[in-house]
């Protein structure tokens, strides 16, 4: 094979796993907090909605990038009220935050479609330029590394950073270590003197900020600022796989990104005549390579690279 | 004037505390004060409030009605991080730590501790480990603790955070003697350096031993508090229980038949492969109690989980009237008449499931004998009333899951459940772990009940004391083995100390 096909395939592989990373250590930090958030496939979608019709309007980027990030916030408030506060049940709660965004997400976009003139909405140019890969004046034109490194999009560095910033947080930081003792036993988490409730209401805060992140990912760089109905496709459940594929560890998130994002894209760079599987089965691969892990993982039954203990259940201090 | 100063020496001061759950009420007005630099026992039957009343304290929970007053001032106590800034610290009768943490880890976890690296950590904690004599390794992961263990870690962590006023509930619980001895000298340090302790224990020989003064709780109210010198465990006894009782335990002559269960040479491995029992040999006749006696650890557990099929069997034969039962699955065991209660040592989670009420409870060992592919529900409903009336089980409800009675109470349910299935070998391990004396008397009482119907029982207990005056036969274990068998009426508890030890009957004779 030659080099230029490889290095495509990982810039490919990259991008594609850039919107999964942000994604997952977003939902990281939330079954962290002891939540299972199953919204964040709905999350995403009202981050790519929001973002687009913000950006549609103002054209500014900014504002653009605010919308997805706080509607995605608002979206995981709205589970947090009801799931930290009013104790509804976890996973009912995020399934129904997925159906809601996939709806709301259709909503907006043939709203803006229908009263587009041209019946297809499309994105100022100029905000789209922000977005566009970046170039370092040397660094960028180095060969090879060049084109490995110094070309990605704004994201694609903003994740790597974010990931390694969450690592650090949860391992090296009391206050990750607190948050890690909520998701593990929020009852003994709270006797420490730990706010459980203000913990868990910020990590999942956070958790859909970054899956409204990975919506404006998936508005600009993925549907290419055009709006496509059903851009999200599975992305955010991919994610809450990456969540067990990854061990729970930001760190590891990019590597696993990185390997389910090459899942995403195997199909365009395998030579059609040697492998010639049908695209559903490629779809599927993400999940049969997690449910694989998961086998694995019980098999070893390691004890330190193990679901948060309190992941999915409500806490309540007086209840015993 | 002489009311303030007398303010100024109470650590604790709790007047007209009230706390119900739903219907239940839990503390019913009441008063109790802790001065500075004294120990104080707090007494009660299971159920009778006792950790509601602390976890008010620590403010897990919140009084319906009612003040609390640190050192003479009037506080409000919503959270558990209130309670740790008044210098209130509790140890939870379950732990509250996370497993997979380290113990520097637990410690640290939810102080304002500026980032230090855990070296530094781990000395600060050993120099206050040191301070009071405690040992612990800073790094250990609390999943590979033993209990006495997790409970240094408990103290430390309160004791990193400052506080002044410690809170043990039943901390002595889950404790071998010798564990217990180190507790207290740690709690008397602590008094003695002007802190203020309360500590919540059924021993009342510890109580005579290690308090100023007690309180007694009976039914949700303060019934009295007196000085620990001026009592007597009879008087403490009364108080709690409302009427005189007679703490002398029967031992009910019967007739023994020949041996209903024979162990023949058993030896059993363990899940990382080390010998737990080794070359065990004794047998069980009916109408008699059979005491196992051992420090913990000595395979206690391993013989339980043999007998009933848990556990799988290297070497040895297991006769239940003279035919081989090896291999046996655990159904085919109880539908035998075998019959096993085991209390482990967290009290949670062994053979009954907490979030169903008595009545699911009891189908769980029956329902397989049901016919067809539905289950009844009303026999079980009633089985589940009678036990409530006579074991005094104190529940809302058959349906109420047993993860909201009081430990006492699921204890009850646990051993009500064996014997209502009517076993001709009843093996019950720990069956009055935690358990208040009203209690324990209870279900010495039913032991004995079944043992002059002729059922053979295997006791294995904690309380030397008790094992002597309850069994027939006691057996001693020492590190899988059985160092002896001796007759309960003609032994001292010295020599049973001796033997768990692991000192050979031979040297005893010279002893003696
Ligand atoms: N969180 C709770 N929810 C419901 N009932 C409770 C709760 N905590 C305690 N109770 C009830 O309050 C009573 C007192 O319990 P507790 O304080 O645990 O007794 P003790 O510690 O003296 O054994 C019991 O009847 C118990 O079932
Ligand atoms: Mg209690």
């Amino acid at each position: 094979m030659d080099l230029n096909y490889l290095i495509s395939f990982i810039y490919a592989v990259i991008v594609a796993g850039t919107p999964l990373l942000l994604a997952t250590l977003g939902e990281i930090i939330t079954q962290k907090a002891g939540n299972l958030n199953l919204g964040v496939e709905g999350m995403m979608y009202i981050g790519v909605a929001s973002g687009f019709a913000v950006a549609y309007y103002t054209k500014n980027p900014i504002f653009f990038i605010l919308a997805a990030i706080l509607s995605g916030a608002l979206a995981a408030f709205l589970y947090a009220l009801l799931t930290v506060t009013l104790k509804a049940n976890q996973t009912v709660t995020g399934l129904a935050l997925s159906i809601f965004g996939t709806g709301f997400a259709n909503f907006v976009g043939e709203t803006i479609t229908n009263t587009s003139p041209t019946r297809t909405a499309v994105l100022d140019g100029k905000l789209m330029s922000y977005f566009k890969p970046i170039n370092i004046p040397l660094l960028s034109d180095l060969p090879i590394l060049g084109r490995l490194l110094f070309q990605y999009n704004i994201f694609v560095y903003l994740a790597v950073l974010i990931a390694l910033v969450t690592g650090y947080f949860l391992f090296n930081d009391i206050r990750g270590l607190n948050l890690r003792a909520v998701g593990e036993n929020a009852a003994a988490a709270d006797a420490s003197g730990i706010d459980v409730f203000k913990y868990k209401y910020l990590a999942i805060c956070f958790g859909g900020a970054l899956s409204g992140l990975a919506g404006a990912y998936i508005s600009v760089i993925t549907a290419g600022g055009t709006w496509t109905a059903n851009s999200v496709s599975g992305l955010g459940w991919i994610s809450v796989a990456l969540v067990i594929f990854a061990g729970w560890n930001p760190y590891k998130a990019i590597f696993g990104s990185a390997i389910f994002g090459a899942l995403r894209v195997l199909r365009f760079y395998l030579p059609r005549q040697s492998f010639n599987l049908p695209n559903s089965l490629y779809g599927a691969l993400p999940f049969l390579v997690t449910a694989l892990v998961i086998i694995f993982t019980s098999i070893f039954n390691s004890k330190e690279i193990q679901q948060p203990a309190g992941c999915g259940v409500n806490y309540d201090r007086e209840e015993r | 004037m002489e009311k303030e100063q007398l303010n100024g020496l109470n650590a604790i001061e709790l007047k007209g505390i009230n706390k119900s759950f739903g219907s239940v009420v839990a503390n019913k007005n009441i008063d109790l004060t802790v001065r500075k630099g004294e120990i104080l026992a707090l007494l009660g039957e299971n159920g009778s409030g006792k950790t509601t009343l602390m976890n008010m304290l620590s403010g897990i929970y919140r009084p319906d009605s009612g003040s609390v007053f640190v050192y003479g001032q009037e506080v409000h106590i919503y959270t558990p991080q209130d309670a740790l800034n008044l210098g209130i610290g509790m140890i939870h009768q379950h732990y509250k730590l996370v497993d997979n943490l380290s113990a520097a880890e637990n410690i640290v976890l939810g102080t304002k501790t500026k980032k230090q690296s855990m070296s530094q950590l781990a000395k600060n904690i050993e120099q206050l480990s040191l301070h009071f004599g405690l040992n612990i390794d800073p790094n250990k992961k609390i999943y590979d603790m033993s209990v006495s263990e997790k409970q240094t870690v408990e103290i430390v962590k309160v004791l990193y955070r400052g506080a002044k006023i410690l809170v043990l509930d039943e901390p002595t619980a889950v404790l071998t003697p010798q564990e217990s001895k180190k507790l207290f000298a740690i709690i008397t340090k602590m008094k003695e350096e002007g802190n203020s302790i309360i500590i919540i224990t059924h021993k009342l020989n510890e109580v005579m031993e290690v308090s100023d003064r007690v309180s007694v709780l009976r039914k949700g109210e303060c019934v009295a508090t007196v000085e620990t010198k001026k009592s007597s465990a009879e008087q403490l006894t009364e108080l709690m229980v409302g009427r005189a009782v007679d703490l002398s335990i029967e031992r009910p002559e019967t007739f023994k038949s020949d041996p209903v269960l024979e162990i023949v040479r058993l030896g059993v491995r363990n899940d990382e492969g080390v010998e737990m029992l080794k070359d065990v040999n004794f047998d069980l006749r009916s109408g008699e109690i059979l005491g196992v006696a051992g420090v913990a650890g000595s395979g206690q557990k391993e013989l339980c989980e043999a007998l009933a099929g848990l556990q799988k069997v290297e070497k040895g034969a297991i006769l239940y009237y003279k035919e081989n039962i090896v291999g046996r699955t655990p159904d085919e065991i109880i539908r035998l008449g075998i019959s096993m209660s085991f209390v482990p040592e967290d009290r949670l989670g062994m053979g009954l499931v907490a979030s169903m009420g008595m009545t699911d409870n009891m189908l769980l060992k029956t329902y397989k004998q049901s016919r067809g592919g539905f289950v009844k529900r009303s026999p079980a409903r009633l089985k589940a009333k009678a036990l409530i009336e006579r074991l005094d089980i104190i529940t809302p409800g058959t349906e109420t899951p047993v993860s909201k009675l009081s430990g006492g109470n699921v204890q009850k349910v646990l051993l009500g459940r064996e014997i209502e299935s009517q076993p001709n070998v009843l093996i019950t391990a720990y069956p009055v772990r935690g358990l208040d004396i009203n209690s324990a008397y209870t279900i010495y009482d039913l032991l004995n009940e079944q043992k002059m119907k002729g059922v053979a029982i295997l006791f294995i207990g904690e309380d030397l004391d008790v094992l002597l005056e309850l069994c027939d036969r006691i057996m001693v274990l020492y590190d899988g083995q059985v160092q002896d068998i001796l007759q309960a009426d003609q032994v001292t508890k010295e020599q049973i100390g001796l033997l768990m030890t692991g000192q050979k009957p031979r040297e005893l004779k010279e002893v003696r």
